[in-house]
């Protein structure tokens, strides 16, 4: 309660400003600001379609087609022992290129720095970037003895939990195991939906409410539902949301602890992440670590030619493994995370 | 977790004040900082390179005004600069003599599509015009469906259908033709830039409808992705535009300016929330603001004229400044409050706010404020009037009728009372101190810039706010000038 009545202050302070801003303009003549530009809108004008030949500035675009192969360039330097500054450059470019992040490329070049190379620059820096990934990634799939084991699917919109959901229902179900899908998204127009239509191609038992339902209770009548048939592994989804709004983690917490009572048992709480994700990623696995507890990092749509660096930053920092990397549309796209492929591919870039 | 790079660059001003002039070096100091701010900002390296060169140019081809310090002299720069590259052209949205007036959505699986198609189409359908909605996607399961239900709630009609997306688009502007609607909206499915199938289907579905607009629908958290994927979609399209989309995340959102300097055309749109009215042109200098991380309070201040009742906040602020503020005066401010929107979206808009002050606002949910009004209502008009009257069976009387404790009660007097303690200080122009202990008197805020007048209370409130436990300045800026809050020590 302390802070409402100084930020309800400040606000009506601010709802003063804007009268007195609103008077003022009342009496000025027409406003002398740079008015914001704005699209305005003109009736029955036919309309130019734009075309292609004006359309890249090629300054820009040279200088962008430089970013290939930099690594190639480290390589051919071919430096060893000491590292000059050139060389260090180069690493910076291929680590910030991969939304490695400002603070950790700092931190492995400093590392590079003092090390040295005594085997070449690229190798000294795939192993510090392997150490980074040092770390278990097992994935638990089973519960306590009479309980349901639970996976639960967190992150913010537009990520792909529902998708990766559905490519590791199917992975579950080929592999013999009995599969119950809980959509616990019931904010996403049609979200239920297309869980549905997974849980079809998986052969899954799929349990949904209406939209606007309380995510919680479609957890709680999931849980049921899978206990009674003796299901193996439940998934769950929830909505997408944004790592930076209280209420909407709380609303996770809780769905988390309702995944969790008996006879469920949240064995892994699984961060879906796109890897075309920059800096903001960093900040959603502390929030959502904190929130929902996650234990594990599916990294999703690598298949393009994002890098995903951003998890070097969350592993380094939070610990939370990669457990799983999608990459590609394919059911079977979904695959356990390799800590040498990815580091390769991100010194290719 | 990052000092903002207003923050960063002030600290760097005043070891660099005496001097006078920008050095060479200085620049050089004070250049890395903004790159290592636009690289958190997910600016793309080779954007942010030639970002650079042009501030370098633009603060060697001028004088140093006395009244800024060089850090000052910088930020100022930068933000110009951005403003520039943000908003430098503009898209004039014409509708074609032949309608319909055909757009086309394009983007990476995840960006929004979908969502932004439908806020387009209530978009146009707010200028007047009557959207169709056509539902190309056909890849993702059950996007139809959503796009479908979405429609449903804007009233705006939905086609689809079976066929390849080729056909289900050039359906839809025929079907379009048939209803006699003038703005058809097609949302594609998400491809990645380097799925040359996909991305031959999409040019197909663009040469088989001719859209007047096709527009890139990009997320604000995208890193350093956004140029590939941008320039891919800018050859294989020619764009017309950019929609950004989720820029309620708290992402910096320096993937926009990315995206707006390699392709070449202008952001039109931004989505800013999950209700479908979260959606509105795209404004260059608040982005800017938010990629060196300003804060907006322009945004806010428009809010407030939209939703306010300007009476009621005028009498009332000219009361709480006179020290002669009510409980009755604050209830109705509160509920003015409250129509501009959720208080954590406020905060975040208002500058010189601290993390903390933002992460308590957003922790206030409408049940706390829903106890605030319950109490003051409980209280009778004399009560309200004078909280002094109010004695201990009074405080339990009140508690028992607003369904809180006495300790509540207790609490909401208290803070009235300081509040309007410190309010009416405001007013005198002495110096505030806030409670809670924590406070400390803060020096007049010096005004620089076009040495345009700033209403009185503006500085009030950069002031108040950041006395309370602030760490860093952060800059104002409103129409027509520019607050520069006082220096820390």
């Amino acid at each position: 309660m302390i802070a409402i009545i100084a930020i309800i202050v400040a606000l009506i302070v601010v709802g003063a400003l804007a009268v007195v801003v609103a008077r003022r303009r009342q009496h000025r003549v027409p406003p002398p600001l740079a008015a914001p530009p704005m699209p305005e809108v003109l009736v029955s004008e036919p309309v130019p379609r734009p075309v292609l030949e004006d359309a890249v500035a090629p300054s820009l675009r040279q200088r962008l087609g430089s970013s290939r192969g930099v690594f190639d360039r480290v390589r051919a330097l071919g430096t060893r022992g000491a590292l000059s500054d050139d060389v260090l450059d180069v690493v910076e470019e291929v680590l910030l290129r991969s939304d490695v992040g400002v603070t950790t490329t700092d931190a492995i070049v400093a590392q590079l720095r003092t090390q040295g190379a005594p085997e070449g620059v690229a190798t000294a820096l795939r192993d510090i970037l392997r150490g980074s990934l040092d770390r278990a990634r097992d994935v638990r799939d089973q519960a306590d003895e009479g309980r349901v084991a639970v996976w639960l699917f967190v992150g913010v919109n537009g990520v792909g939990k529902t998708t990766t959901i559905g490519k590791l229902a199917t992975r579950l179900t080929a592999q013999g195991r009995s599969v119950v899908l809980a959509a616990g998204d019931t904010f996403r127009a049609a979200a239920a939906d297309q869980l549905a239509l997974w849980g079809e191609r998986a052969g899954a038992d799929v349990v949904r409410a209406t939209e606007g339902a309380d995510p919680g209770s479609v957890i709680h009548d999931a849980l049921g539902r899978a206990a009674s048939r003796g299901a193996d592994i439940l998934l769950a989804d929830t909505a997408g949301r944004r790592a930076n709004s209280t209420n909407l983690l709380d609303e996770l917490r809780k769905v988390r602890r309702v995944a969790d009572r008996e006879p469920g048992e949240v064995v892994e709480t699984f961060l879906v992440l796109d890897a075309t994700t920059g800096q903001n990623a960093l900040n959603q696995a502390r929030e959502f670590l904190a929130a929902a507890a996650v234990t594990g990092i599916v990294l999703t749509k690598l298949d393009g030619t994002a890098r995903g660096g951003i998890v070097i930053a969350i592993e380094r920092e939070l610990e939370i493994p990669v457990k799983f990397v999608g990459v590609g549309e394919g059911a079977h796209d979904l695959v356990p995370f390799d800590p040498d492929g990815f580091v390769d591919s991100l010194l290719e870039a | 977790m990052f000092d903002t790079l207003t923050t960063r660059l002030e600290r760097l001003g005043s070891s660099l004040r005496s001097r006078g002039r920008l050095s060479d070096a200085d620049l050089d100091e004070a250049l890395a900082e903004v790159r290592a701010a636009l690289l958190e900002a997910d600016v793309e390296l080779s954007v942010v390179r030639s970002f650079l060169e042009a501030v370098r140019e633009r603060v060697a081809g001028s004088s140093l005004n006395q009244s800024l310090t060089p850090g000052q002299y910088v930020i100022k720069a930068v933000h110009e600069q951005l403003i520039e590259v943000l908003g430098g052209t503009t898209l004039k949205i014409t509708y074609a003599s032949r309608p319909p007036t055909v757009v086309l959505l394009a983007g990476l699986q995840g960006a929004g599509k979908t969502t932004a198609a439908a806020k387009l189409a209530q978009w146009f359908k707010q200028q007047g015009r009557q959207p169709l909605l056509v539902g190309a996607d056909l890849q993702r399961p059950a996007a139809v469906e959503q796009l479908r239900v979405l429609g449903a709630q804007i009233g705006v009609d939905v086609v689809s259908g079976s066929g390849t997306p080729v056909e289900v688009a050039r359906r839809g502007v025929d079907e379009a033709v048939r209803l006699g609607r003038d703005v058809v909206v097609i949302d594609t499915a998400g491809r990645l830039a380097i799925d040359e199938a996909l991305m031959r289907e999409v040019r197909e579905i663009s040469a088989a409808t001719a859209p007047h607009y096709t527009f890139l629908v990009i997320d604000a958290v995208t890193g350093q992705d956004a140029v590939a994927t941008a320039r891919a979609f800018h050859e294989a399209l020619a764009l017309s535009g950019v929609i950004a989309t989720k820029l309620d995340y708290d992402a910096r959102g320096g993937a926009v300016l990315s995206a707006r300097g390699v392709v070449g055309r202008p952001v039109v749109f931004a989505s800013t929330g999950e209700k479908l009215q979260d959606f509105d042109l795209f404004h260059p200098d608040r982005m800017a603001s938010r990629i060196l991380g300003m804060g907006d309070a322009l945004s806010l201040i428009e809010q407030a004229e939209r939703t306010m009742d300007a009476a009621v906040v005028a009498e009332s602020a000219g009361r709480l400044m006179s020290g002669t503020f009510t409980l009755d005066d604050f209830l109705a401010q509160l509920n003015q409050v409250r129509r501009m929107g959720s208080l954590g979206g406020l905060m975040r808009l208002m500058p010189g706010v601290t993390k903390e002050m933002r992460a308590a606002a957003a922790n206030v949910d409408d049940g706390e404020l829903n106890r605030v009004e319950a109490i003051i209502r409980s209280m009778t008009p004399r009560e309200r009037r004078d909280p002094s009257v109010i004695d201990g069976s009074r405080r339990s009387r009140i508690a028992r009728g607003s369904g809180t404790t006495v300790n509540a009660v207790n609490q909401l007097l208290r803070q009235f009372g300081e509040m309007r303690k410190m309010m009416r200080q405001m007013g005198n122009g002495t110096a505030p101190v806030m409670p809670g202990g924590r406070g400390r008197p803060v020096p007049t805020p010096r005004q620089t810039g076009s040495g345009a007048e700033v209403p009185a209370g503006f500085e009030a409130l950069a002031a108040g706010m950041r006395a309370r436990g602030s760490r860093g300045p952060a800059k104002g800026k409103k129409k027509g000038g520019r607050v520069t809050p006082p220096k820390q020590r």
